[in-house]
C-alpha cells in the first residue's frame, strides 16, 4: 500500500485541542467561546474531508508524531476505516455544536465554558483513536477520551450525576487496565504494536494464551462499546446534558469502543485467527445477548433518553455481532451500521433534548400529544425510530440487510432470528412513543411551537441524512465506499 | 576548567552557601534567599554539565585531592547517577524558590534557619548520588537525614513527635547501615566501591558478607520507607512544613533507593543480590504489599498531604517492585519511576502547600470549590493526579509500562495484577480529590470560605515552580523514550542486558 507522508491528520487533532485553550481562555466573552468551538468543527471536518480523495486512491496518509517508546512510535495512520470513523465523528462534531449552542443557553446551564472545553478535548481524542497507527497510540486517545469524557458526565454536579461519574470511571478504568495489559502482553509476545489489516498476532503464541489475550482485549474495548454485562455505566450516564449524550453516547465514545473492536478483530488478530481461536462464537452469542436483552430493558424504560440508551447498547451490538461473524456482508453491514447508527441515535437524541429544552418533559408517559407542539421535532423523531427498526428507505435498513446477508453467509440463522426479533422490539419501543406524540392528545400541548432553530435545524439535518445516506450510501463522503475497501483490506481480498 | 571540576563542585558550592546564609542573613534577611537561590542554580548548571560528559561516553573519575582511590575518597558518575543528579538539583532550586512565600506564612521566624540546613540537606543528597565511596556515602546520608529530622521538626504542631519518631528510626537505619560497611571493611579492607566489586565476589560464600548485605539493605530500606519499614514516614510528611514536604517527599526516599540499587548492583554483582541470596523474591512480595497497602491507605485518610504520604510508600513499592524483578524492562521502569516519582509528588506537595497558604487547610472533604479560587494551581494538581493513575500521555504512564512488561517477561503474573490495580486504586483516591475540588463551592456547611468562589491564585514564586514540575511531567512523558534509548539503557547492569 502507497504510504503518503502529511501532517494533516496530526492537525485535526490539534484543531480542537487548541480551540480547546482559546475556549478556555475566552470564558467571559461566550459569543467568542461559541466561536472557537464551530470554527473547530468546521476546519476539523474540513481537513478530515480534505484526506477522503488521497485514501480513496487506495493510498494510506502517515504521520509519526515521535518515538514514545523504543520501537513504537507515537503515530497516526489514515487507512480507510479509520477516515470512515474520523468523517462520522467530526461531521456530527458540526450540528453537535450548533445544537449545544441553543441546548445550553436555552437551559441557561452552568460551566459552559467546562462543557464546551471538554467536548473539544474529546473530539481531539475520538479523531486520534480513529487514526491511531498502533496500539499504543490508540490507547492514548482512548485513554484520554475517556478523562475528557468525565467532565462531562458530571456535568449537572448534583448526587447523582457525580455517582454517575463515578462509575462511568470505575467501568472504564477498569476496562482500560485490562485494554492496557493486553497491550503490553501483545508488546511482550510480538515486539511490535502496528495495526496490519488482516492482523499481525498469528503465529505469535499458542492457542490458549490468544484466547485469553482476546478475552482481555474485548474486555478493554468493550466496556466503551457496552457489550452487556459490562454496559451498566452507559444508562447511568445519562445524567449528562442530552448534547452529550448525544454526540459522545451515541457516536463518539462509544462508537470508539466498536471502533476499537473492530480494530481488534480485523488489524490485531485478523479474521483467520479469530475463527481459528474459537472465540468468535461466544462473542456473537454475548452479542446476540446484549441485542435482545437490551431492548427489552428498553421496553421498560420510562424516560426517553434512559430508553434511548437502552437502545444504544442493543444497536452497538449489531455491530459487534457483525464483526464477530467476519464474513464479507457481516463486517460490511457492521461497518456501515457505525455511521447509520450514528445518524439515526443523534437524532432521536436531539429530539430528546430538544422536547426537554422546550418542555422540562422526560418521560415518555407525559408525551401525549407532544407532536402538534413540536411536528418537526417529532418528525425527526420518527425517522430515527424507522431507521432503528430497519424500515427502508431509512439508512437502517440498508446496513441491516448486509448484517442479515452476513449471518446466512456464516450459516448462523440463529443470529438471522436475533436479528429480525430484535426489529420487532425496536418496533415495540419506539412506536408507542411516536404513537402518543402524533395520536394521543393533552391540554399541554395544543399550539404549535418548536424549540430554538439552533436545536430544531440540526435534528431536521440529522434525520435527512440518514434518508439521504439510506438511498444513496455514497453521498457526500463515500461511506459505502469506505467501507468495502475497509472490509476487502481486513479479509485480505486486495 | 571550570568544566572539570563539575563534580566536586555540586557538593562544595551547596555545602559553603550554607554556611554563608546565616551570614549574609546578619546584612539582610532576604539575601539568604538570594544566595540559596544563586547556589542551587549554580549546583543545577554543574550537575546538567555532568550529564553532557557521561552522554558524551565517558564516566567520571574524580579523586578527591589527588589521593589515589582505594586511599583516598573517589567520585565515580555514571549513566544512573549522572541521570538522577539533574532532576535532584533541579528540584533542589524549584522548591527552594517556591519555599519563600510559603516560609513566611507558615514559619516566618525560622527564614534563615529553614535556608541553611536546606542547603546542607541539598549537599547531603547529592553527594550520596557521586560518592564512589561505602564510608562516604554514609557520611552524606547521616548529613542529609540530621538535616531532615531538623527540617521537619520545625513543622506544625505533631511535627517535634513525627521528626522524634523518625530520629528513633532513621538511626537505627544508619546503624545498621555502618555496620554492615563495617564488615565489609573487615573482610576485604577497602571502603571503594570499585575495589570492593572486585574483591567480594571471592568472598561471596562468607556469612559475614551476607550479614553484611543484609545490614545494609534493611539498613536503606528504612530510610527508603519500604514496606514494612515505613511507619515513620506518613506522620513525617504530614507535619512537615510544606515546603519541606515538597523537598524531601520527591527526593530522600530516591536517593535512598539509589544507594540500595548501587549496593546491589554496582558494589555486590547482581548474581549475589538475585542468585546466591533471594533477594528478589523477598523484595518483589514486600513491594507487592507496599503498592497495595500504601493505596488502600491513601484512600482511608482526609488530609490531602497524609494522603500523598500513604501514596509515596505505595510508589516507592512500585520502584523496588522493578529492582525485584530484575530484567531489563523491569528495571528500567523502576529508574524511570524515580523521576516521574519525584516530579509527580514534587508537583502535588507543592499544590498541597499552596493550598495551605491560601486557605489554611488541606482537607479533602473541604475542597469544594477550589477551582474557581485557584485555577491553575488546581490544573497542575490534574496533571500530576493524572500522571499518578497512569494516564498517557503522562510521565506515570511510561514507569507503569515498562514495569507492565517486567512483570509480563518474568512471567510475574501476580505482580502485574499488582500493577494494574493499583492504578485503580490511585484513580479511586485521586479522582476523589478532584471530584471535590471541581464542584461548585456549597454555600453552607463547612467549605463556607470558599463560597464567594473568588480569584485567588497562589503567588507566581510558587505557582511558577508548580507548574514548570508539572510541565515537566508531560514534558518527561513524551520524551521518556528518549531517555531510556540515551541514558537508561546503559544505566541498567551490563549482565541483565
Amino acid at each position: 500500500m502507497e504510504v503518503v507522508h502529511s501532517i494533516r491528520p496530526a492537525l485535526t487533532i490539534l484543531v480542537s485541542l487548541v480551540a480547546a485553550f482559546l475556549i478556555l481562555s475566552s470564558n467571559r466573552r461566550p459569543n467568542v467561546r461559541e466561536l472557537w468551538t464551530l470554527l473547530a468543527a468546521v476546519t476539523k471536518f474540513s481537513l478530515v474531508a480534505s484526506l477522503l480523495p488521497t485514501v480513496l486512491d487506495g493510498k494510506v496518509v502517515e504521520f509519526t508524531i515521535l518515538d514514545i517508546l523504543p520501537g513504537v512510535p507515537l503515530q497516526l495512520r489514515v487507512d480507510t476505516f479509520g477516515l470512515y470513523f474520523a468523517l462520522v465523528a467530526s461531521g456530527l462534531w458540526i450540528l453537535t455544536s450548533l445544537y449545544s449552542i441553543g441546548y445550553m443557553r436555552g437551559l441557561k446551564e452552568h460551566a459552559q465554558t467546562r462543557y464546551f472545553f471538554s467536548f473539544a478535548l474529546c473530539l481531539s481524542a475520538t479523531m486520534g483513536i480513529a487514526f491511531a497507527g498502533n496500539l499504543m497510540t490508540f490507547f492514548v486517545f482512548f485513554e484520554m477520551l475517556t478523562i475528557s469524557t468525565y467532565p462531562l458526565v458530571i456535568h449537572k454536579e448534583t448526587p447523582e450525576a457525580i455517582m454517575a461519574g463515578r462509575k462511568y470511571l470505575a467501568y472504564l478504568l477498569t476496562a482500560s487496565v485490562f485494554l492496557l495489559f493486553s497491550i503490553g502482553w501483545t508488546y511482550n509476545l510480538v515486539g511490535n504494536l502496528d495495526f496490519v489489516p488482516g492482523g499481525f498476532l498469528a503465529g505469535h503464541a499458542s492457542r490458549e494464551v490468544l484466547q485469553i489475550l482476546f478475552v482481555t482485549f474485548m474486555l478493554g474495548v468493550g466496556a466503551k462499546a457496552g457489550i452487556m454485562p459490562i454496559h451498566a455505566w452507559l444508562p447511568t450516564a445519562m445524567v449528562a446534558p442530552t448534547p452529550v449524550s448525544a454526540l459522545l453516547h451515541a457516536v463518539a465514545v462509544v462508537k470508539a469502543g466498536v471502533f476499537g473492536s473492530v480494530r481488534i478483530i480485523g488489524y490485531v488478530f485478523g479474521p483467520n485467527l479469530l475463527k481459528e481461536i474459537d472465540l468468535w462464537i461466544i462473542l456473537a452469542y454475548l452479542a446476540s445477548f446484549t441485542i435482545l436483552v437490551a431492548s427489552m430493558f428498553a421496553l421498560a424504560q420510562n424516560n426517553l433518553k434512559r430508553r434511548l440508551a437502552f437502545s444504544t447498547i442493543s444497536q452497538l451490538s449489531y455491530i459487534i455481532l457483525g464483526a464477530a461473524l467476519v464474513t464479507p456482508n457481516s463486517l460490511t453491514g457492521a461497518i456501515l451500521h457505525i455511521s447509520n447508527h450514528a445518524f439515526m441515535k443523534i437524532t432521536l437524541f436531539f429530539v430528546a433534548g430538544a422536547i426537554y429544552a422546550k418542555t422540562r418533559v422526560e418521560n415518555i408517559s407525559q408525551m401525549n400529544g407532544i407532536g402538534r407542539q413540536m411536528p418537526i421535532t417529532m418528525a425527526a423523531f420518527t425517522i430515527g425510530a424507522l431507521g432503528m427498526a430497519g424500515v427502508p428507505p431509512v439508512s437502517g435498513f440498508l446496513s441491516k440487510w448486509y448484517l442479515c446477508l452476513g449471518t446466512l453467509e456464516a450459516h448462523e440463522t440463529v443470529f438471522l432470528v436475533v436479528l429480525l426479533s430484535s426489529a420487532v422490539l425496536n418496533i415495540a419501543y419506539f412506536f408507542p412513543i411516536v404513537f402518543r406524540a402524533f395520536f394521543r392528545t393533552s391540554e399541554e400541548f395544543t399550539g404549535r411551537d418548536e424549540a430554538s432553530p439552533f436545536m430544531v435545524v440540526p435534528l431536521a439535518i440529522t434525520a435527512i441524512l440518514a434518508i439521504v445516506l439510506g438511498l444513496v450510501p455514497n453521498a457526500f463522503i463515500s461511506l459505502l465506499h469506505l467501507t468495502r475497501m475497509s472490509v476487502r483490506n481486513i479479509l485480505g481480498m486486495g | 576548567m571550570i568544566g572539570d571540576q563539575s563534580p566536586i563542585l555540586i557538593i562544595i558550592i551547596p555545602l559553603m552557601s550554607s554556611f554563608l546564609v546565616p551570614l549574609v542573613a546578619w546584612l539582610r534577611r532576604e539575601l539568604s534567599f538570594v544566595l540559596t537561590i544563586a547556589a542551587l542554580g549554580a549546583t543545577f548548571v554543574c550537575s546538567l554539565d555532568i550529564l553532557a560528559t557521561v552522554l558524551r561516553g565517558d564516566n567520571i573519575h574524580y579523586s578527591l585531592g589527588g589521593w589515589p582511590p582505594p586511599w583516598g575518597i573517589e567520585i565515580v558518575i555514571d549513566h544512573l547517577n549522572a541521570y538522577m543528579l539533574p532532576f535532584v538539583s533541579g528540584i533542589a532550586l524549584l522548591v527552594g524558590i517556591y519555599s519563600r512565600r510559603s516560609l513566611l506564612k507558615e514559619i516566618p521566624d525560622r527564614f534563615v534557619h529553614f535556608y541553611c540546613l536546606y542547603l546542607l540537606l541539598t549537599t547531603g543528597l547529592l553527594g550520596m548520588l557521586v560518592t564512589g565511596d561505602m564510608f562516604n556515602l554514609f557520611v552524606f546520608l547521616e548529613i542529609s537525614s540530621i538535616t531532615a529530622y531538623a527540617l521537619i521538626a520545625i513543622g506544625e504542631d505533631g511535627a517535634p513527635l513525627a521528626a522524634f519518631n523518625y530520629v528513633i528510626l532513621g538511626t537505627i537505619g544508619a546503624s545498621l547501615y555502618l555496620l554492615g560497611v563495617g564488615y565489609l571493611y573487615i573482610m576485604t579492607g577497602t571502603l571503594n566501591m570499585a575495589d570492593l566489586r572486585g574483591l567480594l565476589p571471592e568472598l561471596y560464600g562468607s556469612p559475614v558478607i551476607r550479614i553484611a548485605f543484609a545490614f545494609i539493605t534493611v539498613g536503606l530500606g528504612i530510610k527508603i520507607a519500604l514496606f514494612p519499614l515505613h511507619t515513620w514516614l506518613p506522620d513525617a510528611y504530614t507535619y512537615a512544613p510544606s515546603a519541606v514536604s515538597a523537598f524531601i517527599a520527591p527526593l530522600m526516599t530516591k536517593v535512598a533507593a539509589y544507594a540500595l540499587i548501587r549496593t546491589m548492583f554496582t558494589v555486590f554483582e547482581p548474581r549475589f543480590s538475585f542468585e546466591l541470596l533471594p533477594v528478589g523474591t523477598i523484595l518483589s512480595v514486600v513491594a507487592g504489599i507496599a503498592i497495595i497497602v500504601g493505596s488502600v491507605m491513601a484512600i482511608a485518610q482526609r488530609d490531602l498531604k497524609r494522603m500523598l504520604a500513604y501514596s509515596s510508600v505505595s510508589q516507592i513499592g512500585y520502584i523496588f517492585l522493578g529492582i525485584a524483578l530484575g530484567n531489563r524492562l523491569a528495571i528500567i521502569g523502576a529508574y524511570l519511576h524515580i523521576l516521574n516519582h519525584a516530579l509527580m509528588k514534587g508537583c502535588l506537595f507543592m499544590v498541597s502547600g499552596s493550598l495551605m497558604f491560601r486557605h489554611g487547610m488541606r482537607d479533602i472533604f473541604r475542597l469544594r470549590g477550589v477551582h474557581r479560587t485557584m485555577p491553575w494551581t488546581m490544573a497542575a494538581f490534574v496533571i500530576a493526579a493524572l500522571s499518578m493513575i497512569g494516564i498517557p500521555p503522562t510521565a506515570g504512564f511510561f514507569s507503569k509500562w515498562y514495569l507492565l512488561l517486567g512483570t509480563i517477561e518474568a512471567n510475574q503474573w501476580g505482580l502485574t495484577v499488582v500493577i494494574l490495580a493499583s492504578s485503580l486504586l490511585n484513580a479511586v483516591y485521586f479522582f476523589r480529590v478532584i471530584e471535590k475540588a471541581y464542584l461548585e463551592p456549597s454555600h453552607v456547611g463547612e467549605n463556607e470560605h470558599l463560597a464567594g468562589g473568588i480569584r485567588n491564585e497562589a503567588p507566581i514564586s510558587m505557582l511558577l515552580p508548580t507548574w514548570i514540575m508539572a510541565a515537566a511531567i508531560l514534558v518527561i512523558g513524551l520524551s521518556s523514550g528518549k531517555i531510556v534509548s540515551s541514558v537508561l539503557d546503559a544505566a541498567v547492569p551490563k549482565v541483565i542486558q
